[in-house]
């Protein structure tokens, strides 16, 4: 469909939300990314049954630690959609990126 | 969801897919059958196509998108939807255009026209001249007959198709150079041609553009032939003639003029100047003689010599009275230039009647424009002259007849009837011959007529290396055919010189045809601006003004786009992997084959037949349901906007109706019910209301709601309960249309009987399908029998074989059925097709060969990364060149390369001889979706040698040069950020090995009834072994206690006939009283203990697959005094009375449906029991016709073709009343009485029924089969029903990988539906039992044990319960051959103890650093 989204976002290819760790979310921010979010399936479609739904757990528990450690939770986010939603997929990426552009760039940013 | 299934079938090694192609016959037997398939084709070839897409973008032709429901275009270059297989594009095209077709030298005419209608005029140009030299030439003086067969001439005017062509040459007059087409490669020979008319122009056009050195040698002082010299300049401006003759020149043509053959050069002559070969286009310029007296008179003229004269501009005397002799359009144009050069009166006088003058008409009308003056039928008989020898006027004769009766020219006088004319000047123009001067003498032979002898083809003369054409050779023709003929010339002498055969595939048909017009609305010509007649005289400026771009815009929109495919080659132009190929001709193949499957499905009902009724095809605003579908699709016309088509704002009220040309035997005549469109009008309502921003109100009008399928009751609960939707039971008696608002108003009649109208801002139709004349008239031709709906008819105990033996039907060609049906049904098909050619097995069927793997232990990364530019769809946006030199500075990179198209063959080559030459041991490919291309480029690694896991892409067009077109240099730096990733990645990559397993070829069956015994039998048609294992005595299970079909089958015989097979098949082992105790394994392995009381003790059985068929019953009711008064039975029970008495004694009978079904405690439908009862009602008023059946429902789900049944059943006076769950029927019975009281809906009041007989229709209840889930971990629903895998792409298939489920173990079914599930389960286990051993994926989680603290957080995470805490090791274990490879685990592992393999901790994290960090 072909449709445009921002460049600066980057995918990283997992084979499904459910392996994405805490510690590789972590890491992006640690490394000066300014926002990080993982798409998943949509809830109850998962082929692994629940994978997404422990993408958004481990999504829920950086957004804490992240507050923990005086990191804004909105860097980090959970998304989900269907592999026939191009379109949606789009706006996610303008969505997210419209956000952390309001939020600045990540303090940790040449710090890590 | 379609997509994985289109890629496996789309990759499989033993899957050859023929598109485009229709089955025309079928000879033989089965295992040996000749199929004649006829392939349209699709003129792009699949194996060179890397769908980019670029053909699409290019094409000018738009056309109704199919997939889109028509809502919107596509291309004629298109490609059905994303993710369609084959991947290729392909080209809709009904024939080359008949105005192409028709051409004498075949210009892409709708093609130019097309490109004109885009703005493409330099492209339009280019087209015309790759066919024609001469745009602005014959855009003047053309006879167009390609007009004559325009189909817009049908309907209205035919196209200006030359005022178009005209209109190129003007625009190309207007640029500062002219279009001076490539040449692309030089060559040595040199060929002269003799003439520089059209002909031999063209002949020059052609060579020069294959490369030869041409001269052409020109009689006259200047170039053109006759178009020099016998056009007018009035109607052919000068520097029109010049313009097109110097693009010739300037292709390296000579000219030389003043030159006569014979004399100034000879045959001889040119031999020895070096010229391999001569084209002779010498035209026709002297003068036919009347030979009638005086005629060598002075002031007699001859026409050609006259417009010779006046074109080259010599003085020419002519008096004021002008006599023009001759009917033809020289004689036309003799007569407008003698008025031109001061005539006063000009007379033309022709032996043929008005019609019969072979003057083109509007050359005529100019003419008489012109004021000259036309006799017709006249012939000259003599001249008269004066005394100083003068002419003064002819003496004619009235012609009587032109033409004999065979057509050919033999004039008829009457000497009688003569009159004279008077005039100065009389010019003759009835003909024209050749000036043979050094022809004869050259040796050339001639004609009786006095032309140049040639091949009709070739065009060789009688000396070999001499050709000729044009006038010369084939008498006067019009500039379009000596095109024509020096296109041929040109080719012939290209042949000549190469010595190739000049003849050989020449002579072309020129087939066309004309697409219907019927719907098409008119449009009026663009008539062309012309010079006042007045403003003519005395001058010769040209006469017509041409179009402009706006009348040019205007004309080209009136094409109709006759052959849909213009073929204006913009298409051939832009694809760089030179996929296209416009010359691809229908094939007829003949195919051997053991087996035949059809699975054409069939059409939806149209209702535009109804429109009167419905508004469809008249009110945007009502669609179908498919439409709807694609207006909610994210990938559809509107990208999942929720909007009404009449004004695109958001509905807020849509109502479905539902039975839209299914179940109405009056409006449409389709009997049957369509058994999907409840579900999906039930899930697009659903969808609907999600995609609302407001609330909206879904309304659904319906009779019944059929949701019969497994948990579908659920789902329409949760839409009536939960979501909102509004079902409305009312059949809708009429609807109206608001002309201004567009809203729909429905007039319906409430349940309490009250008509309401009610206004809705969309209508959906729920279209059911039907079998069109299509499905007949195939299955005429292949000799199976269809039933009376024209569906393809199966028995219910073959409920996949057609009557033709060895022809297997699935799907809803057979029948209207739902997706998991229709995927049952194939997996069926496919085990009895497969019975059929299992001998072939391995023989026939083809596999990959490996060579040995390289070892790579102990290597530094050695990275080669290959740049792919897609074409031009990243080398478009991103900087190729800067990508690949940038991944050259990245560490561990050794090689890198880039490739025009990384996907195609010769690339796949030269990855693997770099991989050699290079020793790489790691390859990236940056290009596009590892979805689709990374399982072929791993491919290439094995195929060399290299493990395939060390390999890794960097998508760098779906996720960059596509989706930011727009920002080049960003999308540049994206590339190499991608490619940074994947390096780092690729270092981190080692090999991995695939664990293979055996396979144990032996299936255990667990249940003996009809679906276990079919899935057993099935298995041993193909070779293999089962046990079953029943825990009754006897095999046959519930249809031990069925006796009838609906349709009259005999279920006792079928299934006494199947017990006899499984017994005596000595491939099935039968353990009856057996249970299962205990079981262990994985898929391909496992082991299973069973507990036998019959047959002599316990044992353990090893076994590769394991099949659930263990069956179900009929629910016992608690209800309405079942259990309690004997008069109170099930329907089952019923059924059993009936076979074995007569229904004497049951007068009355009375059936409730719905019991232990669709309430609590069973939220389900269970399916059968309405056509249970349908059939038992039918049975009775059949034994006893005077007796009273009522049938008490909620809705009447007799799906599909049992809607037949329920039909009979009413016409035979069976009494259905409906009632509410809420509402249910009482049933009391005091003294002597049985009776049943319940609220009729029609008539509003209670009513009590007295009745002999009270048949519950209890539903279907799950098998007892905890125990045994729980042994062999099989997952169940809340009903205890067995859960598949995927409820559409696996619906036999369970959870567990080498297990299977049939039969009403999975859910309630007809014996029919059972059997095709038995059948579909067979051949699922068939493709493990098939092969020796399996190989897993390397895709595994690992534990390492020395970093486990054995927390047990895996052991609780895993969705599959595959990790397990061994005792005994004291170890953390994962099974490779259950892991699913989700890495859940891997997440959780507190301690990084797990890993899942390729997807390593530090494999994900490289990228993250790569990425953030910019470097390593």
């Amino acid at each position: 469909m072909r449709l445009e989204y921002p460049t600066n976002v980057k995918i990283i290819l997992v084979p499904c939300s459910g392996k994405v760790d805490v510690l590789h979310l972590m890491r992006a921010i640690q490394k000066g990314a300014d926002g990080v979010y993982v798409v998943g399936c949509l809830e109850g479609t998962c082929h692994y049954n629940e994978g997404n739904y422990r993408a958004r757990e481990r999504v829920e528990h950086v957004r804490t630690l992240m507050e923990e450690v005086g990191l804004e939770p909105e860097r980090v986010r959970m998304y989900n959609l269907s592999s026939g939603e191009g379109p949606t997929f789009a706006a996610y990426a303008k969505e997210m990126t419209e956000n952390i552009k309001e939020l600045g760039p990540n303090p940790l940013k040449d710090k890590g | 969801m379609i997509s994985p299934k289109l890629v496996e079938v789309g990759r499989h090694l033993n899957i050859e897919i023929l598109t485009n192609a229709e089955l025309l016959s079928l000879e033989g037997e089965p295992g040996n059958f000749k199929a004649s398939v006829h392939q349209e084709p699709r003129f792009v070839d699949l194996a060179k196509c890397t769908s980019c897409g670029e053909c699409a973008k290019v094409c000018p032709i738009s056309l109704p998108d199919e997939y889109n429901e028509g809502l919107n275009d596509r291309k004629a270059a298109f490609k059905q939807y994303p993710q369609a297989i084959p991947g290729a594009f392909g080209i809709s095209k009904r024939s080359t255009a008949p105005c192409k077709a028709t051409c004498p030298a075949h210009v892409s005419i709708q093609g130019y026209i097309a490109l004109i209608n885009d703005g493409r005029e330099k492209e339009a140009l280019e087209l015309f001249k790759e066919a024609h030299p001469f745009p602005g030439i014959c855009g003047r003086v053309c006879h167009h007959p390609c007009e004559q067969i325009c189909t817009r001439g049908d309907l209205d005017e035919p196209l200006a198709i030359r005022e178009l062509h005209r209109y190129l040459a003007d625009w190309e007059q207007q640029q500062d150079e002219p279009y001076i087409p490539e040449i692309k490669e030089k060559r040595d020979e040199k060929v002269a041609i003799v003439g520089s008319g059209p002909a031999g122009l063209t002949t020059a056009y052609y060579l020069a553009l294959a490369g030869y050195q041409v001269t052409i040698f020109e009689k006259l002082d200047e170039p053109g032939g006759m178009m020099r010299v016998g056009i007018p300049e009035y109607r052919l401006p000068r520097n029109i003639l010049a313009t097109e003759i110097g693009v010739i020149e300037k292709m390296g043509v000579e000219i030389k003029t003043g030159v006569t053959f014979g004399t100034d050069i000879t045959l001889d002559s040119l031999k020895k100047d070096g010229y391999s070969a001569v084209f002779m286009g010498i035209g026709l310029h002297g003068g036919r003689k009347l030979g009638v007296e005086n005629e060598d008179a002075e002031g007699v003229l001859q026409g050609v010599d006259f417009l010779r004269d006046v074109a080259m501009g010599k003085e020419v005397e002519i008096g004021e009275d002008v006599l023009v002799v001759g009917g033809g359009n020289v004689a036309i144009d003799v007569a407008l230039s003698a008025k031109r050069k001061g005539a006063k009166n000009v007379t033309l006088i022709c032996l043929e009647k008005r019609e019969e003058m072979p003057a083109w008409e509007h050359e005529i009308e100019e003419a008489l424009e012109g004021e000259i003056q036309i006799v017709n039928s006249f012939g000259p008989k003599s001249f008269f002259i004066d005394k100083s020898s003068k002419v003064s006027g002819i003496e004619f004769k009235t012609c009587t007849a032109v033409f004999d009766e065979d057509g050919r020219f033999s004039p008829q006088y009457d000497d009688d009837a003569c009159q004279p004319f008077f005039g100065d000047t009389v010019i003759v123009s009835i003909g024209q011959s050749t000036v043979l001067d050094g022809i004869k003498e050259a040796g050339i032979e001639t004609t009786p007529p006095g032309g140049i002898k040639a091949d009709p083809v070739t065009l060789q003369t009688s000396v070999d290396w001499v050709f000729a054409g044009g006038d010369a050779f084939y008498g006067p023709k019009s500039v379009v055919d000596a095109v024509a003929c020096g296109k041929e010339a040109a080719e012939s002498i290209h042949r000549f010189i190469n010595g190739l055969d000049l003849a050989e595939g020449r002579e072309k048909e020129w087939e066309f045809e004309k697409p219907d017009i019927s719907m098409e609305a008119k449009k009026a010509r663009t008539q062309v601006r012309c010079l006042d007649p007045e403003a003519r005289e005395c001058n010769f400026l040209e006469v017509s003004f041409g179009y402009n771009e706006d009348e040019a815009k205007t004309e080209a929109d009136r094409c109709l786009r006759c052959g849909i495919c213009s073929e204006c080659y913009q298409c051939v132009k832009a694809c760089l992997a030179e996929a296209i190929d416009h010359t691809q001709q229908p094939e007829d193949k003949e195919i051997t084959v053991g087996s035949v499957i059809l699975s054409a499905g069939t059409e939806l009902y149209d209702p535009a037949e109804l429109a009167q009724f419905y508004h469809y095809g008249e009110n945007p605003n009502v669609m179908t349901s498919l439409e709807f579908e694609r207006i909610l699709s994210a990938s559809g016309p509107t990208m999942g906007h929720l909007v009404r088509p009449s004004d695109e704002k958001e509905p807020k009220k849509i109502a479905w109706l539902q039975c839209v040309g299914s179940r109405d035997t009056n409006r449409c005549g389709n009997g049957y019910c369509s058994s999907v469109c409840c579900m999906y009008a039930i899930k697009d309502a659903m969808i609907a209301k999600e995609h609302s921003a407001e609330e909206l109100d879904a309304a659904i009008f319906y009779m019944d709601i059929r949701t019969f399928g497994k948990d579908y009751e659920k789902y329409y609960e949760r839409a009536r309960d939960k979501e909102g939707v509004r079902f409305v039971k009312a059949r809708v008696h009429s609807i109206y249309d608001d002309p201004e608002s567009r809203d729909l108003i429905l007039r319906f009649a409430d349940e309490q009987g009250n008509m309401v109208d009610e206004a809705f801002d969309m209508v959906v139709l729920s279209v059911g399908l039907q079998a069109g004349e299509g499905t007949k008239q195939m299955a005429e031709r292949l000799g199976i029998e269809t039933n009376h709906y024209n569906f393809v008819r199966t028995d219910p105990f073959t409920p996949v074989a057609t009557s033709r033996p060895g022809v297997y039907t699935c799907g809803i060609l057979q029948g209207p059925k739902d997706i998991p049906a229709s995927v049952t049904e194939a997996s069926a098909a496919a085990s009895a097709a497969g019975a059929e050619v299992a001998e072939a097995r391995d023989k026939d069927t083809v596999s990959f060969q490996l060579p040995e793997e390289i070892d790579i232990s102990g290597q530094e990364p050695r990275v080669g990364v290959f740049v792919c530019n897609c074409g031009i769809n990243i080398a478009g946006v991103v900087d190729v060149p800067a990508v690949q030199e940038y991944a050259g500075t990245l560490p561990g990179v050794v090689f890198t390369d880039n490739n025009l198209f990384t996907c195609s063959q010769d690339t796949q080559d030269k990855i693997k001889e770099k991989i050699q030459e290079e020793n790489l041991n790691r390859v990236v490919v940056a290009s596009c979706s590892p979805k689709t291309h990374a399982p072929m480029f791993m491919e290439t690694l094995e195929a060399c040698g290299l493990n395939k896991y060390l390999f890794e892409m960097a998508n760098i067009r779906n996720q960059d040069s596509w989706v930011h077109v727009n920002n080049p240099d960003l999308a540049t730096e994206k590339a190499k950020e991608l490619v940074r990733m994947a390096v780092a990645r690729a270092r981190t990559l080692h090999p991995l090995h695939e664990r293979v397993i055996p396979v144990n070829k032996r299936a255990l069956i667990l249940g003996g009834g009809i679906a276990g015994m079919n899935a057993a039998l099935d298995l041993s048609k193909q070779g293999f072994e089962s046990v079953i294992v029943e825990k009754e005595a006897e095999l046959g299970g519930m249809a031990r206690r069925l006796h009838h079909t609906i349709e009259g089958a005999d279920i006792q015989a079928y299934l006494g006939d199947l017990v006899d097979k499984v017994q005596k098949d000595d491939k099935v082992q039968i353990l009856t009283e057996a249970e299962v105790l205990g079981f262990e394994g994985f898929q391909g392995n496992f082991v299973t203990d069973i507990k036998v009381n019959g047959n002599g003790g316990d044992r353990s059985i090893d076994h590769g697959v394991i099949i659930v068929a263990t069956g179900a019953s009929e629910y016992r009711p608690k209800e309405f005094l079942y259990g309690e008064d004997e008069r109170v039975v099930t329907q089952v029970e019923l059924s059993e009375r009936l076979e074995k008495d007569d229904a004497a004694g049951l007068d009355t009978v009375v059936m409730i449906q719905c019991v232990g079904s669709r309430n609590e405690e069973n939220p389900n439908c269970s399916r059968i029991c309405c056509q249970s009862a349908v059939k038992n009602a039918l049975a009775i008023k059949k034994k006893n016709p005077d007796s009273q059946v009522f049938v008490l429902y909620r809705d009447m789900r007799t799906y599909g073709l049992l809607e037949d049944y329920y039909t009979e059943a009413r016409n035979q006076g069976v009494i259905f009343i409906r009632f509410d769950r809420d509402n249910p029927p009482q049933v009391v019975s005091n003294g002597g009485g049985l009776a049943v009281k319940v609220k009729d809906h029609v008539l509003q009041r209670d009513v009590e029924i007295g009745t002999d007989l009270l048949a519950l229709s209890a539903g279907v209840t799950a098998s007892d089969t905890g125990e045994l889930s729980n042994i062999m971990k099989l997952n169940r629903n809340p009903e205890g029903f067995f859960l598949e895998a995927h409820v559409k792409l696996r619906p036999v298939d369970m959870g567990s990988e080498g297990v299977f489920l049939c039969g009403t173990a999975h859910g309630p079914k007809l014996i029919s539906e059972t059997i095709a599930q038995a059948k579909g389960a067979a051949s699922r286990a068939v493709t493990f039992l098939a092969k020796d051993e399996i190989q897993l994926s390397a895709i595994k989680a690992q534990v390492n044990v020395d970093n486990c603290v054995k927390c047990l957080t895996c052991v609780r995470s895993c969705p599959f319960d595959v990790p397990s805490f061994n005792v005994e090791k004291g170890e953390i274990e994962i099974d490779e051959a259950l892991c699913h490879g989700c890495g859940v685990c891997a997440g959780v592992c507190p301690r990084q103890a797990i890993q899942l393999r390729f997807y390593e901790d530090d494999q994900i994290t490289c990228k993250i650093d790569a990425l953030l960090a910019g470097g390593f």
